[in-house]
């Protein structure tokens, strides 16, 4: 992108933080051109990009080591068998869990969700009982309740949030009760950049022995998670917003929760023995792990973990936070544009609004600058309601994006103002 | 930058800040909503049919540049035609945005509506220009039930 190569930069101690233009040498899609444009690429809430050492753990997989796991006898699947398990201890380690077989592999989140809807939920939730999730969810952690409670007679309730896009905690105090069977949080949100005190609202619900399921889709990328410190009861993120694969992802469990729930899907692997009178399902992690899993999938992922821990995450927050606090001054200088989701503890997810421009309407002519943003709901339309509006312009940070970039999305969307003037 | 000349022209613009019948219709003979999920574009189509004509069209909603100036365009376009002739330009219209082979687009019954031809270069734009028109088709047949481009 730019072609001057800056010091690293000096903290205090004398420690050199991460130097992005060298970090985004590791990303070969960078630095490619899109509409004759250098791509700028500002959508990493919806997908992230992949490093190098991802993309050539796949093809080393596929192209040395690829064979099913867990069962074969021979040499390749014992080496498939040792990356695929080694994957999990990564991603263990990376949230601090306390055993590996806590850490199940799933397609995503949304899986992950539906997993605890599916076998925790319709073994513990029943009609009259309610779940509480709140107004800023992504609707892969909304509907997979609102099946659940159809189906069981049970209540969704919601914590409300304010102009800012917080979540009211006095009215969450309210709603908990001796009904709530679930609570069901996401830890930063996808439209709104927020991130919610997740430590807090797990306390909370404890005190009423009730258990949380976190949605980290949006957190893992920009802080460190320790889900043992949080004591969350259900942990789901993906892979792909992780500079991982698609198609793989983490559900995190307590060991006692999953031990006391019946599997999800039936099938292979996840069974010890099976006649037609009855089959004995398998132990953790493998009882929630039928069928041949997403192997190349889960061992890319741990590349991707190696990759962040490499760069810290420290510093990655760091710098975003500095990438964040750069772009909302920017964006909050034009004219006619207001943010959407001004909470005081944010990640680097800029929403936004223009009276005179529809999001759409930026989004093509962003695009034909070689600029990547989303444009529309982002899977949140109780957000979009709440602020009234029918959709918002989105640009989501990683720690490879620029401050120059920055700078070429408020030309492009002073250019936008231009054509629609 | 050429292409977004050609998708924004002075047409959709005027139409996108200044559109043409963009109220309720008093004594409708059919009204049907129609909503693109993905954009959160919504029209509110109102119609007045009398022996076979459309002797009157409101709309209202919101969207993009796009789908309001589509919509304004399109009400101008059918106000006083008979049914069957409003479904033809349709017809035209949906060519001229998704098929390759332009050759049933006829252009003296597309009239205005020829300054949407730049949006076919434009995969993810057609839903938008295309949205008030599907909520006509849907009008006329008697729907009930929205119309969604999903």
């Amino acid at each position: 992108m730019t072609t001057t190569k800056p010091a690293a930069r000096q903290k205090a101690k004398g420690q050199v933080t991460f130097d992005v233009f060298r970090t985004r040498e590791d990303f070969p899609i960078l630095k490619q051109e899109v509409r004759g444009k250098p791509l700028v690429y500002l959508d990493n809430a919806a997908t992230s990009q992949k490093p190098q050492s991802v993309i050539d753990a796949l093809v080393q997989y596929y192209t040395a080591q690829n064979s099913n796991v867990h069962r074969g006898v021979h040499y390749l699947s014992e080496i498939a068998t040792e990356e695929y398990e080694g994957a999990r201890s990564k991603v263990k380690r990376f949230l601090n869990a306390a055993q590996d077989r806590e850490i199940i592999f799933v397609r995503g989140t949304t899986e992950g969700i539906n997993l605890v809807a599916h076998s925790y939920g319709r073994k513990n939730i029943g009609a009259g009982d309610e779940i509480i999730i709140s107004a800023m969810e992504h609707h892969s952690n909304i509907v997979p309740w609102q099946m659940l409670c159809e189906e069981k007679g049970a209540r969704l309730r919601t914590i409300p949030i304010n102009d800012d896009g917080e979540l009211i905690l006095e009215e969450y105090e309210r709603l908990l009760s001796p009904k709530t069977k679930l609570v069901s949080i996401v830890h930063i949100s996808n439209s709104l950049g927020t991130i919610n005190p997740v430590k807090k609202i797990i306390d909370m619900a404890h005190s009423y022995g009730v258990p949380v399921l976190v949605d980290g889709a949006q957190a893992v990328p920009h802080t460190a998670v320790d889900v043992q410190e949080l004591d969350c009861d259900f942990y789901a993120f993906s892979g792909h917003k992780l500079f991982g694969p698609t198609g793989i992802g983490i559900l995190y469990g307590k060991a006692e929760l999953l031990e006391a729930m019946p599997p999800f899907q039936g099938g292979g692997d996840m069974i010890k023995a099976v006649t037609f009178e009855k089959t004995i399902y398998n132990d953790l992690p493998y009882k929630f792990e039928a069928g041949t899993p997403n192997i190349a999938g889960a061992i890319g992922l741990g590349v991707a973990i190696d990759y962040i821990l490499g760069i810290g995450l420290d510093h990655i927050a760091d710098y975003e936070h500095g990438l964040l606090e750069y772009g909302t001054e920017q964006l909050s200088a034009i004219d006619g544009l207001r943010l959407i989701g001004t909470a005081k503890e944010k990640a680097s997810i800029l929403s936004f609004y223009m009276d005179l421009i529809h999001p759409h309407d930026l989004g093509t002519i962003l695009d034909a600058e070689g600029i990547a943003i989303r444009t529309g709901h982002h899977c949140t339309q109780p957000v979009m309601e709440r602020f009234c509006i029918p959709a918002t312009a989105r640009a989501s940070l990683a720690f490879y994006n620029t401050k120059e970039e920055i700078d070429y999305l408020v030309k492009g969307i002073n250019k936008a103002i231009e054509v629609f003037k | 930058m050429s292409d977004l000349k050609e998708l924004y022209q002075e047409v959709i613009m005027d139409h996108n800040r200044r559109p043409r019948n963009f109220r309720a219709l008093d004594g409708a003979s059919c009204s049907l909503e129609g909503f693109n999920p993905l954009c959160g574009d919504r029209i509110t189509l109102d119609l007045k049919v009398e022996d076979d004509t459309i002797t009157d069209v409101g709309f209202q909603g919101s969207g993009c540049a796009i789908s309001k100036a589509s919509a304004s365009l399109m009400t101008e376009s059918i106000k006083g035609k008979k049914v069957a002739e409003a479904e033809e330009i349709f017809e035209s219209f949906h060519d001229m945005l998704t098929k390759d082979d332009k050759s049933n687009v006829d252009e003296d019954k597309l009239g205005d509506l020829a300054v949407f031809s730049g949006v076919a270069q434009f995969p993810t734009r057609i839903k938008c220009a295309i949205l008030a028109w599907h909520t006509l088709h849907g009008a006329l047949k008697g729907q009930k039930e929205a119309i969604s481009t999903e």
